[in-house]
């Protein structure tokens, strides 16, 4: 085992268990606390394997603005202090979402190892010149594609959420009936 | 591989010992320019010189005071929180270079590095005032977290001129790639970045957070002693960092007379010279109301960042 070896797996199993503890913790800020603690874990992930500006970026974007963004929603909303249960999913839910993440696991996994096998391969595209070439090149309309999809969904929301109150009474009767 | 270790743990204390240093001389430098500007004296007496020895012994007072947890907040939280601005401030410290070699880590991502750390730090404001359990506690860290998110994306796109000015991301190579030109065609991102930064350290006018008139002390109203403390040292930290970041990134850092030897007084005046206009932005402004505040950052920042970036791309584009 090489130090980066011992380094991804310390960072690694940080990351797991902090993720973990995010979904299965009963106070409700401190899911979110511990999903910053996994995003700062999974940028020490990107370190290790030597993507420098992936990592960064996804502490830039993740931790200082997703979480402090989920932060600021669970204050407005309601964040008490301490276990709160009136949010907790239904049993079926919770087994659903278990074999939705064991699936989706069991998919990444036959990917890398079909994919892989036991070779080891030496990763080395990280650098920012590499990075920017393939995001502005190779990928570029995926990318484009993509920023296009969240704007999309952004004018969505704000459509949504400007609704007249009488057309949102209508589609709630409409749903109770 | 020993010297490298040496050379690592020198350059870590020098930097811990510049983050405990520097606060202090811009914090006193804020109570006596402050002080004079008002037509007062400011401290006279600690120390004997002019009070020169104000924070020291406010230090020691901190030190004495009781740390008090309310009954009611979430205590590891509460504990935990001013640790946070504290590391990030100091980890951001850490990358900024005071000359070519001067510095605590070369990264070759510098610039993003001392961003997306300090991004951190202001989750630290938001755990304190959730944590203490205390409605004024709350209402400042919402205008606090409201108030970052608007103000972090005009900071980072005046970053990103920089950085396509100068064609690099790490700050040794902005500061290289800087000419006197740079005045003139960098100067509204420097704004914006001033402003922006301004607002981030949650400074007069930008102070709706922790306005004391309205909600006490915002998210620090439950803390005492040391952890006070803390937020304070992280608050004159961060008018470090954003000062000398900015004096890198704008006035070329340790370019001037005699660079060769003088280079890292240099980026410590010119950074010097803008925490003395954040004092002085205190001294000048009342506090903008909450949507005073987004307004600024939405209608006036952004746009103008976007502008100066369109500007930056069309003069790199020109003169390649």
């Amino acid at each position: 085992m090489t130090t980066h070896d011992v380094f991804f797996t310390i960072v690694g199993v940080i990351c797991a268990a902090s993720a973990l503890l995010s979904v299965t913790t009963k106070h409700l800020v401190h899911a979110a606390l511990w999903l910053m603690v996994a995003l700062v874990a999974l940028s020490g992930c990107y370190l290790v394997l030597g993507a420098e500006l992936v990592a960064l970026v996804n502490l830039l974007i993740y931790v200082g603005a997703i979480v402090v963004l989920v932060l600021f929603a669970l204050m407005l909303t309601r964040a008490p202090i301490g276990r709160s249960h009136e949010h907790d999913t239904s049993l079926a839910q919770r087994a659903a979402s278990m074999v939705l993440c064991a699936a989706t696991t069991a998919l990444l996994a036959a990917v890398l190892i079909s994919g892989l096998g036991n070779n080891a391969v030496r990763v080395s595209a990280g650098s920012t010149h590499t990075l920017s070439v393939q995001l502005f090149g190779t990928w570029v309309w995926p990318f484009e594609m993509l920023s296009l999809l969240l704007v999309a969904a952004l004018v969505g929301a704000l459509a949504v959420s400007r609704l007249p109150n009488a057309a949102i009474a209508r589609t709630e009767s409409g749903e109770g009936s | 591989m020993s010297h490298d270790v040496v050379e690592v743990v020198l350059r870590a204390v020098c930097v811990l010992a510049a983050f405990l240093v520097l606060p202090l001389v811009v914090g006193q430098t804020e109570h006596k320019v402050m002080a004079h500007m008002q037509g007062r004296l400011g401290p006279m007496y600690p120390g004997g010189f002019h009070g020169w020895a104000q924070l020291v012994a406010d230090g020691v007072k901190f030190a004495q005071k009781e740390d008090i947890v309310p009954i009611a907040a979430d205590k590891r939280v509460f504990r935990l929180a001013p640790a946070l601005g504290i590391v990030a401030y100091l980890l951001a410290l850490a990358v900024i270079p005071l000359d070519a070699h001067v510095f605590g880590a070369n990264v070759d991502d510098g610039l993003i590095w001392a961003i997306a750390v300090t991004g951190i730090g202001t989750v630290g404001t938001l755990m304190a005032g959730w944590s203490s359990g205390n409605k004024y506690a709350l209402i400042g860290a919402m205008r606090s977290a409201a108030q970052l998110l608007s103000y972090e994306l005009p900071l980072i796109l005046s970053c990103a001129s920089f950085a396509i000015a100068a064609g690099s991301l790490s700050l040794v190579g902005i500061a290289h790639a800087w000419t006197p030109w740079w005045l003139l065609w960098q100067l509204p991102g420097a704004i914006v970045f001033l402003v922006a930064a301004t607002a981030e350290l949650q400074r007069v006018p930008f102070d709706a957070p922790v306005a004391d008139s309205e909600v006490v002390m915002g998210p620090y109203t439950e803390y005492t002693g040391l952890r006070f403390a803390f937020f304070l040292l992280a608050e004159y930290a961060g008018i470090v960092v954003m000062s000398l970041l900015l004096a890198v990134l704008y006035l070329g850092g340790w370019t001037g007379p005699f660079d060769g030897y003088l280079g890292w007084l240099w980026t410590l005046l010119k950074g010097f010279l803008f925490a003395l206009i954040i004092i002085w932005m205190r001294v000048s402004w009342p506090r903008l109301r909450e949507d005073q505040l987004q307004r600024v950052a939405w209608l006036g920042l952004v746009p103008l960042a976007l502008l100066q970036l369109a500007i930056t791309a069309v003069g790199v584009v020109l003169t390649a």
